[in-house]
């Protein structure tokens, strides 16, 4: 079965606390290629490949599923900085 | 050969897969030999890309977005070593383990793992590859510009 959005969805709020998200199946509903948006607390002080490492652990098993897998992650700090830009 | 050490594992090796798929916290087996040659592999140039297809006929957008990148660092070509991960299924696989990274492309600098695509677009964007690639003597360092006389 492919993987659904709200496959991901769950994992990534049952592993951390989330102040945005957003996915986006970029493989036109077939579920093999997804985006991510992640913005969290728990990103606080780590570089960006430590993000990156966290998000591909949590979603190991997704990951392992699709042919593409892109993400973004950032701090709330960082995107009310971002919004405040109009980005 | 890169390809043919990581080619089916030899008996012993199949038995501790077999055994290490018990355990909890299985991971896929790498041999010590097939790690050995990874690590050869990301330390043999200054920048390493394992991707997808090679640099004149990358065959997915990450993979061709990542060599445009280097591209535009202005990487030369003979600082660059690149393995086409489609070639062999093995170091396909292999190089997830060894790197603990899920996805291709991925790129070695001075034989340190950097990342993906995501994180050098990222790095690409905000500089970091810039002094990264600096630091390691890839590209030349950038002079400061002076501020001219009046």
């Amino acid at each position: 079965m492919p993987i659904q959005i709200a496959d991901l969805e769950l994992a990534v709020r049952n592993a951390f606390p989330v102040t945005h998200l957003e996915i986006e199946d970029q493989s036109s509903g077939c579920g093999e290629s997804y985006a991510i948006f992640l913005v969290s607390e728990v990103f606080e002080g780590k570089t960006t490949l430590a993000r990156h490492r966290l998000i591909n652990e949590t979603l190991k098993e997704q990951i392992a599923q699709m042919h593409a897998f892109s993400q973004k992650t950032l701090t709330p700090k960082q995107y009310n900085a971002q919004l405040a830009k109009g980005n | 050969m890169l390809r043919s050490v990581l080619q089916t594992p030899s008996l012993s090796a199949r038995t501790a897969l077999s055994s290490s798929l018990r355990s909890p916290a299985f991971r896929r087996f790498l041999s010590q030999e097939a790690r050995a040659k990874i690590q050869a592999a990301v330390e043999e140039s200054p920048v390493v890309l394992f991707m997808k297809g090679n640099p004149q006929m990358p065959q997915c957008g990450f993979s061709r977005a990542a060599v445009q990148v280097l591209e535009m660092q202005g990487v030369p070509p003979e600082k660059l070593r690149t393995y086409d991960v489609l070639e062999d299924s093995e170091l396909r696989s292999g190089i997830k383990e060894f790197s603990e990274w899920p996805t291709i492309p991925q790129i070695y600098v001075n034989g340190e793992f950097v990342g993906g695509c995501d994180i050098l677009l990222g790095m690409h964007t905000s500089g970091e590859l810039a002094s990264l690639l600096e630091q390691h003597n890839v590209i030349p360092k950038t002079e400061p510009s002076s501020e001219p006389s009046s």
